[in-house]
């Protein structure tokens, strides 16, 4: 289960809504992942636009969390979460202001007074920051519900970059730590839950996948296998080998061969 | 008449519009939007006594996919 602001969610996996083909994909997509918590972004009224994400996400019972994509100043992030406030009546807000075009990296300076902002108003804020764990701990201490690292830059699906960074901000923090971008296949999902991750949020690696929502049913497995390896408690990694047969009770089988494949006996051929 | 920019094109309204007739505009007076003039929030509840006043910035949004 995952705990965010004293709400509980059976899934630990939160779905991105871009990407997809159209709003049937994405809907059957968020069954397979098993998501209970879905990204939309606030943009300019379309009047030539059909269906509505809203109906379509609540027809699969799937609850919104609002983003503020696309900002790149505390200011507009600030505005539309206030925005998406108003518009969906939530308050709860996944915080994105980013700083660089190519590689859509947060603006931490930026990131950490919107952070600020929110929260002395009132909303629950997810933040999606860099894997810095400085940073992590500033946004926790800033009042906010949980922090959302990147594993590799939005939609690379680099998987995580920098897992020693993401152990240190899973080590330190006292909120859920969420990986927040980066993920390409199943196998990153399950890397970040082993690390210790309280849940996942992507998109891309679902909504881009020939087949979404195959690779929606592939991660809500393995969000589950990483989570129950964790639990379980991994054996350590070791330099050699360690036998898993037994050495007592070996039969003696073809004795003469064997001494011919010692290495002394290699060492210096000799005919007979 | 007054001049606005509404969601980033020009717009002529009669003086004395409020925010709800600017909305209106877009046909998008349903629920799920929200609104903004020159970038300070205005709720809903507000839109009917709000005029909007010559060269502002009206934004009218609501939600679409997005998100990683």
């Amino acid at each position: 289960m995952l705990e965010i602001a004293g709400r509980t969610f059976e899934s630990r996996l939160i779905l991105g809504t871009g990407g997809f083909r159209n709003l049937g994909v994405m809907a059957e997509a968020a069954r397979g992942s098993g998501a209970e918590l879905a990204t939309v972004a606030m943009r300019r009224v379309d009047p030539t636009a059909r269906g509505s994400i809203v109906e379509v996400l609540a027809e699969a019972g799937v609850e919104i969390l609002p983003n503020t994509a696309g900002c790149f100043t505390a200011r507009e992030a600030v505005i539309t979460a206030k925005l998406a406030r108003e518009a969906l009546g939530t308050d709860w807000v996944k915080l994105e202001v980013i700083g660089d075009d190519r590689t859509l990296l947060p603006d931490p300076a930026e990131l950490l007074v919107a952070a600020e902002t929110l929260a002395a108003e009132g909303f629950t804020v997810l933040p999606y920051t860099s894997d810095d764990p400085v940073l992590a701990r500033r946004l926790e201490d800033a009042g906010c519900a949980a922090v959302m690292p990147l594993g590799s830059p939005i939609g690379s699906g680099m998987g995580i970059n920098n897992l020693y960074n993401l152990r240190l901000i899973i080590e330190a923090a006292r909120v859920p730590v969420i990986l927040d971008a980066g993920i390409g296949t199943a196998s990153d999902a399950v890397l970040a839950m082993e690390a210790g991750c309280d849940g996942i949020l992507l998109a891309s690696a679902i909504s881009r996948a020939a087949d979404p929502v195959a690779m929606a049913r592939a991660m809500r497995m393995a969000v589950q296998a990483g989570v129950e390896a964790r639990r379980a408690g991994r054996i350590p990694r070791r330099h050699y080998a360690v036998a898993s047969s037994p050495d007592e009770g070996l039969a003696e089988l073809e004795r003469a061969e064997r001494e011919d494949h010692l290495p002394d006996a290699g060492a210096a051929p000799t005919t007979r | 008449m007054i001049s606005i920019v509404l969601n980033g094109e020009p717009s002529e309204l009669p003086a004395g519009a409020t925010v709800e007739a600017a909305v209106g505009e877009l046909g998008a007076n349903d629920r799920g939007v929200a609104v903004a003039v020159d970038g300070e929030v205005v709720p809903r509840g507000e839109w009917a006594s709000t005029e909007v006043r010559d060269g502002q910035q009206v934004e009218v949004l609501r939600a679409v996919q997005g998100g990683r």
